[in-house]
């Protein structure tokens, strides 16, 4: 498994009481593997990637990241694990303005201490899968919203993860563009073997996903596996 | 420095402004430097220039700092500091301001009667005798004088018998002459101070045994006029351009590291060290400050060429070097004020609507 959430339960202060964003969580999710949550606003699903993400450590609960307990890990450590480990795609404005496209992806090779020469052909062949090689050299500003959100997802794959965490990819885009962004989203995780956990109030492509699990006052609801086949076939 | 070059190769403009006033800054602070010691030099020069370890000076009244104007001592005071233990050699200095004429050329001067040992090094002529006065280069120059040639020194003929490297005493060229010239010149029977060659002897101990105000050269200065005033508001001057100078670079970087949060957030949440966005954000401060001072620096080297021809200035590679390391390393500590908040960035506002 490429992530194990097991038992989580995370609080936040909130003024003078403590706020629980994650109930008793557990989540399993292996290589290959297309994970949607959803749920409502402040429902738990971006505290839940927080803490699948190793940015957060729960008060409770085990948190396993490509066979890594992470519980006990110092920042640091969690901060190579992020590195190595876990792919972020983040709403569509989180790329660095300053950056080219292609900057962009050579900034993860950078941060991993990587080879020049390997990191830009990787990169560039990177660019080339989500269809930008032609767009390397153009920064945010000059990409269109679906542009900008392939880029992310090229930038997560950069550091070769075990586990893609996909932070609401569709919220700027519309229809069309929102689907051909879970799409390749899908054909990813497929090609590269990855665990990819997708959070989305969007429940347009559930349908290219292969399990959902619904998010709600901080508590995951997973239907059986039955309910699952079920709701795939009836999209 | 992957970022940081980039950001600096994105964002010229406000970088550039940045580097502009650093620049500015460092303009001013060298040229303030040269002209410190520019007119440190017009004013004690003369003093610096005597190879004596001690000046001797008479106590000053209550109340009063020991000054080269007040000060005034019987003519035997330097065979009588000759005869202490420790002292080496006594040589009397006689000060006073006059008037030297040349043709006519009037220049205001300031008269040292001393022993030759004390002239600056000769460049022409011979070492002066009785009524002949040594004098400096530029004076020289400016009144078209040459050894052999006559003037008149505050209504005392008097014949340059040599020309020695310029110095300064209180704005005013020095012209060199025999204490009993200077003597008989002033119409003074005294003289202001006695230069001391020591072998041992601590000025406090010469001082207790004479009634003498014993002090180095360099404390000495504080004798000549308004020396200690002018360097200190000068160099107050220099101060509070290199403080303003932290304030500018500080506030610039941290206004600059609030612009980027979202932008480090997002380099943290993948896998950023906190060392390594410090390390970027200091590289770049380092830069920019490199690149604003030594832009300052050169510029002002070019404009003190052309200062040091109208005005007291100095330039040396010190007056240049120093200044510009100065605004690097103060800039550094503004920026390193600032840009440790990289280090407290959280990658979890990276997530969600946060930005």
């Amino acid at each position: 498994m490429s992530l194990i959430l097991d038992t989580i339960r995370l609080t936040y202060p909130d003024a003078d009481h403590r706020v629980v964003a994650l109930d008793d969580v557990s989540l399993r999710v292996g290589r290959g593997e297309f994970l949607a949550i959803t749920g409502p606003s402040g429902s738990g699903k971006s505290s839940l990637l927080a803490v699948a993400g190793a940015l957060v450590t729960p008060e409770s609960g085990r948190v396993e990241i490509a066979g890594t307990l992470i519980n006990a890990l110092s920042a640091k450590a969690r901060d190579r694990l992020r590195l190595d480990s876990i792919g972020f795609v983040f709403q569509q404005t989180n790329l660095l303005a300053s950056l080219t496209a292609l900057e962009q992806l050579l900034l993860v090779a950078n941060l991993r201490g990587s080879d020049r020469v390997a990191a830009h052909r990787r990169a560039m062949d990177l660019l080339d899968r989500v269809g930008l090689a032609d767009r390397a050299q153009r920064r945010p500003a000059q990409l269109s919203g679906g542009e900008r959100q392939r880029v992310s997802v090229a930038r997560a794959l950069m550091g070769e993860p075990a586990l893609l965490l996909v932070d609401e990819p569709t919220s700027a885009l519309d229809h069309e563009r929102g689907a051909a962004i879970v799409d390749l989203l899908r054909e990813v995780t497929r090609e590269q073997s990855l665990a990819t956990v997708m959070v989305t109030h969007d429940l347009q492509h559930l349908h290219l996903v292969d399990r959902s699990a619904a998010m709600n006052d901080g508590r995951l609801t997973e239907p059986s596996s039955a309910q699952q086949r079920q709701l795939v076939a009836t999209r | 420095m992957f970022i940081a070059l980039r950001d600096l190769r994105f964002a010229k403009g406000r970088f550039g402004l940045v580097g502009s006033v650093i620049a500015l800054m460092t303009f001013m602070v060298v040229m303030l430097t040269g002209l410190t010691a520019g007119l440190g030099a017009a004013s004690v020069s003369a003093i610096n220039a005597l190879p004596v370890d001690r000046i001797a000076f008479a106590q000053p009244a209550d109340g009063q700092d020991v000054s080269f104007t007040t000060s005034t001592l019987p003519p035997d005071t330097g065979q009588r500091l000759a005869t202490k233990p420790g002292v080496t050699a006594a040589h009397p200095i006689g000060i006073a301001t006059g008037q030297l004429r040349a043709g006519a050329n009037t220049e205001a001067v300031s008269m040292f009667g001393t022993d030759p040992d004390l002239y600056p090094t000769r460049e022409s002529g011979q070492p002066p005798g009785p009524a002949q006065v040594a004098i400096g280069t530029t004076l020289a120059d400016d009144a078209h004088l040459k050894p052999g040639d006559q003037i008149e020194l505050t209504g005392q003929r008097l014949t340059v018998a040599a020309i020695v490297d310029d110095t300064s005493f209180n704005h005013l060229p020095v012209v060199y002459t025999s204490i009993d010239t200077w003597q008989r010149i002033t119409r003074s029977d005294t003289i202001t101070a006695v230069g001391l060659r020591l072998n041992g002897a601590s000025a406090a101990s010469l001082a207790a045994a004479t009634d003498l105000h014993v002090l180095d050269k360099d404390a000495a200065f504080a004798a000549v006029g308004a020396y200690s005033s002018e360097q200190g508001s000068l160099n107050l001057m220099r101060g509070l351009l290199i403080a303003v100078s932290v304030l500018i670079v500080g506030s610039f970087f941290t206004v600059w590291t609030m612009q980027r949060a979202g932008d480090l957030a997002v380099v943290r949440a993948i896998g950023g060290s906190r060392g390594y966005l410090l390390r970027d954000a200091l590289g770049q401060a380092t830069l920019v400050l490199l690149a604003g001072a030594a832009a300052g620096g050169a510029v002002a080297s070019a404009a003190g060429i052309f200062a040091a021809a109208v005005v007291p200035f100095q330039l040396t590679a010190g007056n240049v070097l120093v200044p510009v390391a100065a605004m690097i390393g103060v800039g550094l500590l503004g920026a390193v004020a600032s840009v440790r908040r990289v280090t407290t960035v959280d990658p979890l506002t990276a997530l969600g609507a946060a930005r």
